[in-house]
């Protein structure tokens, strides 16, 4: 009786701490990088992830270095280095819980491109709203995604291509020193949660992640 | 009580009372003045002066019972010579005289730091702390700052309604003036804990909490949330600067003007937003055909014609 006991605590015990250690991947941008040099993350934003255990969950992609999409929001890049941000953005969108993040701050230059064209702001109450936000609150950078046209036939299942609606945003910043920053997404896109705010708003590898910059 | 003991009594009452005046006078002129949350603003600086009674209170109590330790340890060992050993059991109870000098000095000491720690919960300008919507304290001054600090997950931002409502990531303060923080949230439960100037309130959804403090001193400031918000609640800070009167209109002038592309386009200036008045409605995507209804918009042109 006392080994059944001691197995199933066992059991329960490496559930839990398999649970919990379970991560994304990290795509690595500063294994071989020459100094000086900028480096290239290309992401991409897609309504419905369309695999996995939260396959309608709104997720971020990245393209790693190889060329292939990952499902994850982890990066290594290295530090004081130019990081050149490509999103591939094929969501829908809303206006933003606080229009304050329609503004592009933090980013060099303090602007982005939309599709090629500069802009500083997005009303987020006009057009097709916002889709998601990119932002690194703690290295005060924020950037809107201009969202596709709900109403077209939007992509569902990731990754997504350029034969479906998207929007390409464009913009750039320095990496700071060495040490882990939380980014994340300022709108509530967590459908079917309170708010929006909860499922993928709430979980690393879909609306949050981590930049981790290495020296 | 023995005559005896009457003496042992006296010697530790006289080491007591010696080394508790030394400890305070050290503590209050040598500890005292680096107390947190120092005095930046007049509430940080209240709470410093509460820290510092409290502890010059504290202080003797704790020293009377490593005194009695130390003298028994002393005086009493086993192994010195001529010990006598203490009475206890039996004869050690029953002195009214001890019994009522307990009682009454443990019941002052405690309902003592009872009422001031009552009293400088809200008599000294509001002490920091959150009021609610109607403040018990108010400020006497006229040269009072409104400053709207609205948490969301997972930052807090801060709207200036005296420089045409623009709202900022960063919080800059003038000196020697009185703040009335407005701090609300537009999702879950934050608290807006700035550090050194000892304001601490709560940030609730459709609630206008108010806060009052006065800036003292130049210098930087630590912001956190306070209340577990959520994922990256760890992450939610930043950092405040109070700075010269001047150099605060500078940076609120630019920075109003900077941002005018962006202010005509949040709702307008209101002590507590629903999330709809921001935008959010519920965080389901609409399908851009619902109209804004005036709740929603504050009585504002709907954003979306």
């Amino acid at each position: 009786m006392a080994g059944l006991l001691a197995v199933a605590v066992g059991l329960v015990v490496f559930t839990v701490m398999a649970f919990l250690r379970s991560s994304p991947p990290t795509v690595d941008f500063a294994s071989g990088h020459q100094p000086g040099a900028p480096v290239d993350l290309t992401l991409q934003t897609v309504g419905s992830i369309g695999f996995g255990i939260h396959p309608t969950w709104v997720s971020y992609l990245t393209k790693s270095p190889s060329g292939r999409w990952v499902h994850t929001t982890l990066w290594d890049v290295p530090a004081h280095t130019r990081i050149n941000v490509t999103v591939d953005q094929y969501d829908g969108g809303s206006p933003l819980r606080n229009q304050q993040f329609g503004q592009v701050v933090g980013t060099i230059g303090s602007r982005a491109t939309l599709n090629g064209k500069s802009f500083s702001v997005i009303n987020a109450n006009n057009g097709n709203g916002v889709a998601h936000t990119f932002a690194i609150p703690t290295l005060g950078i924020s950037v809107p995604l201009y969202a596709n046209n709900g109403n077209d036939n939007l992509c569902a299942v990731a990754p997504c291509t350029f034969k479906s609606p998207h929007n390409i945003v464009k913009f750039s910043f320095m990496s700071p020193g060495p040490g882990q920053y939380p980014w994340q997404c300022f709108l509530p896109c967590g459908l079917g949660y309170l708010y929006g705010n909860g499922g993928p708003m709430q979980t690393v590898g879909y609306m949050d992640g981590f930049l981790k910059v290495v020296a | 009580m023995s005559t005896d003991e009457t003496h042992h009594f006296r010697r530790m009452i006289a080491v007591w009372i010696v080394l508790a005046v030394v400890i305070d006078l050290v503590f209050y002129f040598a500890v005292g003045p680096h107390m947190p949350p120092g005095d930046m603003t007049s509430s940080a600086s209240g709470q410093q002066r509460d820290f510092n009674i409290l502890l010059l209170a504290a202080l003797p109590v704790t020293l009377a019972v490593w005194v009695y330790w130390a003298y028994a340890l002393i005086v009493w060992r086993g192994s010195r010579a001529g010990a006598t050993e203490p009475e206890g059991g039996p004869k050690a109870r029953g002195h009214l005289g001890i019994q009522i000098g307990w009682i009454a000095t443990t019941t002052v000491i405690v309902l003592g730091l009872f009422v001031f720690g009552v009293i400088e919960l809200i008599v000294p300008a509001g002490a920091g702390g959150g009021e609610g919507p109607v403040a018990i304290w108010t400020p006497t001054s006229h040269d009072v700052l409104p400053v709207q600090v609205i948490g969301q997950q997972w930052e807090f931002t801060y709207r200036y309604p005296t420089f045409g409502g623009f709202e900022s990531r960063q919080l800059m303060l003038p000196t020697d003036t009185t703040i009335e923080f407005h701090v609300t949230s537009l999702d879950v439960i934050h608290d807006f804990w700035a550090y050194q100037l000892g304001v601490k309130a709560d940030a609730n959804p459709s609630t206008d909490n108010i806060a009052y403090t006065t800036t003292r001193q130049l210098g930087s400031f630590t912001v956190r949330c306070d209340e577990l918000c959520g994922l990256w609640h760890g992450a939610m800070y930043n950092y405040g600067r109070v700075v010269p009167k001047s150099q605060f209109f500078a940076w609120a002038q630019g920075t109003e003007r900077q941002n005018a592309a962006n202010t005509k386009n949040l709702p307008p200036f209101s002590y507590t937003y629903v999330p709809d008045a921001n935008g959010a409605n519920g965080g389901y995507y609409p399908d851009n055909k619902d109209q804004y209804s005036k709740v929603e918009t504050y009585g504002a042109k709907d954003p979306g014609n």
